[in-house]
């Protein structure tokens, strides 16, 4: 079946099989693989993108149901080439090992910031509590949301 | 298709450099092993044994082959080569050839268009089983029929034991083993399976080169050894299997063994198109080896000042279906089951036996982390038979250079224990936090299950150590290769070429902090990993590659550098990095047959805060405050997140993470069911680092990945159990042990 839908802005229209996720969608019918296929049923975040502004795993939204909608993805959230200030606070602190969970971590985060400029320590960690990390152990993805947040 | 790509950044040893990889992992373009895409490209699914033990009847592929879209389904009969592999053993086949042993081992291959394609075919691969009785209890093992009759790993130099299913026995007589204490205690511990659970799923692209080769672009810890393994079951020359470094989404051990080479170069040469494969979560749980569970009873027996006299330790290691790295996990077992501590007198009998539950092999902290739980266990349980402060009960017998371990083998290197413990000691823990307090902040976290009614604090402390590279004998090598020119500018540019994988722990800046120092220029980029550019780097395991690579770096650099200023001109050369050799263990008493079975020792000390709501069995890790030994931090931001990181994994084995199996059957491959820890779960963790220049090491470092996962089990259920009173003696800590049910 052919979808339209605005992804990081521009227009796309693509054809998909009516089962595929949108996550499959974007990484292997757009080029869009920033975001991951770290477990494929809304457990670990690493797959979130907005959705008409709203967070979701897009690993359990059928790229069908996101006919006619706006998604954006890690890769678009950049602006004039200019890193984001979350994807700017990421890389500053040390935050990223592997980066498997980086991305849906970053996206997370900048809406987690867009609701609540100033995330007390549990809020940020509510916040960011459906996202895992097997690398880090979350404190310097802690120092980056809270460096994001100064800025 | 794209390797990742690899940026010159700042930073030479010793200072905080960014990651060369940071900006394209946060703008989501950096290519990991599951990103790829080539032209033409078909997707491989595996067809998976449902039971743990059976006979293959027979293997119907007719009916998959007319699905839609489909390429090719291949079993046994289609492997072109060696028919088994093995990263030490081969005693695995490719595919299953008339048995399967395991829940989940690989008994066919599909390749369609695409992947659901793929998936619907491979549930029309017929497969005939006729069940046999699972080897499920490892304490029986032993007496039962063998899994592998032609015993892979006898002949090897180890100790004979002619028992069924033994994998490896391993003896270690230290002294007087029968030497007698003022005051002895005993128990029994036990270890469930922990799982590594990288993110990144394993995955890779197979292109074949239309010359009877194929480029492997896979996420893997040895590209060498996997090019080993695959070219004889391919049948083709190692040359022909180019393997290239994907993005790796973490590994932790659990990339050493094979995952989908073999079988996507299988369906690439026999479609003649790039074949990709991506492991879903599920398929990773059961396609991947684990972290051995383990049984372990221990006795320490001192005196009544608390001066340790004898320790006697058995060891009894599940090693799954096939051998992987078991043998060198029973070594590790044995020779750190005494702890960092001074023993006179030991007996150590430590023993890995095949079953028919899921292949165990390597995760972090190899052998090491099962040890260090039973062997602090026991010494806080030592402590209050004496009614010592367990800090200077462990004080009395900290190991230090010079000392001598169990196996004979004299500490020739570095290991500050006492000052890792002392400082430790001396972190601050936060002072308790007033009731009501938000339930976020209490076992239970947003459940809101209590008021703080029954929280109970607790504060634990362990300490633990680990080997550094891999030992007894092992021929331990790292290849790197520079190539040096001047520019236009007359400025000294260089490029370096090291197969070393990167895997998250950030060893591709380690590679060009190295080369930024010898050669004193910023111009030094990091050429993609690749086993057709450059000589072996060796496992990025056993906290070995930063030592390892640092080494090659250094000395290719330095003789670069040396032949440039020779001669003047453009220098192209490689050099071979050994650590000091290492020789075996004696089968028959364990003792060193050299100068060392260990190349050197890192140790760390922890002191953790937990509260625990006695009622409910739930905990909350308030406080984490470690003190690692390092040698030398090479990039101490990175050694901070290797500390936390490898933290949150013992935390996690300690408290949540275990593989559940019902006679060999995994029941819980998913992120719903095997729980790891989140943001909520992990407290603050302080680190400190002792850096005591390793003096056989390149600018004195030593590994830092393992250390940390190594105590931190035993820190946090050290914690609970001065929360609880409870004996506490198995891994994860269930609620209902912490409720006595």
């Amino acid at each position: 079946m052919n979808i339209e839908l605005r992804v990081n802005g521009e227009p796309r229209e693509l054809e998909v099989w009516e089962g595929e996720s949108l996550l499959f969608a974007l990484r292997e019918r757009l080029g869009l693989p920033g975001s991951k296929n770290a477990c494929e049923q809304g457990e670990c975040g690493s797959c979130s993108v907005m959705l008409d502004g709203k967070l979701v795993c897009s690993c359990l939204v059928l790229a069908a149901q996101a006919q006619g909608h706006d998604v954006v993805t890690v890769e678009g959230l950049a602006e004039d080439g200019n890193l984001h200030r979350v994807q700017e606070a990421f890389a500053e602190t040390g935050a990223v090992q592997c980066g498997f969970c980086t991305p849906g971590f970053v996206v997370a985060t900048a809406d987690l910031l867009a609701r609540n400029a100033d995330p007390s320590e549990d809020e940020l960690r509510e916040a960011l509590s459906g996202n895992l990390c097997r690398c880090t152990g979350y404190a310097k993805i802690f120092d980056a949301v809270r460096l994001a947040a100064s800025r | 298709m794209s390797a990742p790509a690899r940026e010159v950044v700042l930073g030479r040893i010793g200072e905080v450099s960014r990651r060369s990889d940071a900006v394209p992992k946060v703008t989501g373009e950096f290519a990991y092993s599951s990103d790829l895409h080539a032209a033409g490209m078909l997707w491989g699914h595996t067809v998976r044994s449902p039971q743990a033990h059976a006979r293959i009847v027979g293997i119907d592929t007719s009916r998959a082959l007319t699905m839609p879209g489909v390429h090719a389904v291949l079993t046994h009969d289609d492997v072109p080569g060696e028919k088994l592999y093995g990263l030490e053993f081969r005693d695995q086949p490719v595919l299953a050839i008339d048995r399967v042993r395991y829940f989940g081992e690989p008994v066919a291959l599909v390749a369609a268009e695409h992947p659901e394609q793929a998936r619907r075919a491979a549930e029309q691969v017929r497969v005939e089983y006729e069940l046999l009785e699972p080897i499920v209890d490892p304490e029986r093992a032993t007496e039962q029929a063998p899994l592998h009759p032609d015993r892979p790993t006898m002949g090897r130099g180890y100790r004979d034991d002619e028992r069924p299913n033994v994998v490896r026995s391993l003896v270690i007589r230290h002294g007087d083993p029968d030497a007698r204490g003022d005051v002895s205690v005993s128990g029994v511990y036990d270890v469930g399976i922990q799982d590594q659970a990288f993110l990144g799923p394993e995955s890779g692209l197979a292109v074949p080169d239309g010359e009877g080769g194929v480029d492997v672009y896979v996420a893997t810890q040895w590209l060498h050894v996997d090019r080993d393994q695959g070219a004889p079951c391919l049948g083709v020359a190692p040359g022909q299997v180019r393997i290239r470094l994907a993005g790796v989404g973490g590994a932790f051990g659990g990339r050493e063994d094979l995952s989908m080479q073999i079988h996507g170069s299988m369906l690439a040469l026999h479609t003649n198109r790039p074949v990709k494969i991506v492991y879903s979560r599920e398929e990773s749980f059961v396609g991947h080896i684990h972290r051995h569970p383990a049984r372990i009873l221990s006795e320490h027996r001192a005196t009544r000042e608390g001066r340790l006299v004898c320790v006697r330790v058995r060891v009894l290691l599940d090693g799954g279906a096939y051998a992987s790295s078991s043998t060198a996990v029973t070594s590790n077992a044995a020779s750190f089951a005494c702890g960092p501590y001074k023993v006179d007198n030991a007996l150590v009998e430590s023993l890995c036996v095949y079953t028919n539950n899921p292949p165990c092999g390597a995760m972090r902290g190899f052998g090491a982390v099962q040890s260090c739980f039973a062997h602090e266990a026991q010494m806080d349980k030592l402590a209050a038979a004496l009614d010592i402060d367990p800090v200077e009960l462990r004080l009395l017998n900290a190991l230090e250079s010079g000392d001598v371990m169990p196996t004979g083998q004299v500490i020739a290197g570095k290991l500050p224990v006492a000052e890792v413990i002392r400082r430790c000691a001396a972190l601050t823990p936060p002072e308790p936090e007033e009731l009501p307090r938000d339930p976020l902040r209490l076992p239970g976290g947003s459940g809101n299950t209590t008021r703080g009614e029954g929280v109970r604090r607790g504060v634990g402390f362990a300490v633990g150590f680990k080997n550094i590279g891999y030992s007894e004998g092992f021929d331990d090598y790292t290849a790197a290769r520079v190539r040096l020119h001047r520019t236009a500018d007359g400025e000294l540019s260089a490029e370096v070429h090291c197969a070393a994988a990167e895997v998250g722990q950030g060893v591709a800046n380690v590679i060009l902090q190295t080369a930024r120092t010898e050669l004193e220029t910023e111009d030094v980029v990091l050429a993609a990993a690749t086993t057709s550019a450059v000589g072996s780097a060796g496992s990025a395991s056993a906290s070995r590659m930063t030592w390892m690579a640092a080494g090659a770096v250094q000395l290719a650099c330095r003789d670069a550098l040396a032949e440039h200023r020779r001669t003047g001109s453009d220098v192209d050369l490689e050099r071979t990095y050994r650590h000091p050799r290492t020789t075996p263990l004696d089968p028959e008493t364990g003792q060193v047959t050299g100068e060392r079975a260990h190349v050197a020792y890192a140790c760390a000390a922890m002191r953790v805060v937990a509260e625990v709501d006695v009622e409910l069995g739930l905990t909350r890790v308030v406080w984490i405050g470690t003190v690692q030994d390092v040698g030398r931090a090479v990039n101490p931001s990175a050694v901070e997140g290797q500390i936390e990181g490898g933290t949150a994994q013992g935390l996690g084995l300690a408290l949540m993470e275990e593989i559940q199996t019902r006679d060999g059957l995994i029941t819980n491959a998913s992120f719903t069911d095997y729980l790891i820890p989140t943001t909520l779960d992990m407290p603050p963790v302080a680190s400190e680092l002792v850096e005591d220049a390793e003096p056989d090491a390149p600018y004195g470092v030593k590994g830092v990945g393992e250390p940390p996962t190594v105590v931190s089990t035993a820190a946090v259920v050290s914690a609970l159990r001065a929360a609880t009173g409870r004996e506490l003696a198995r891994v994860p800590v269930r609620p209902d042990d912490i409720v006595g049910l």
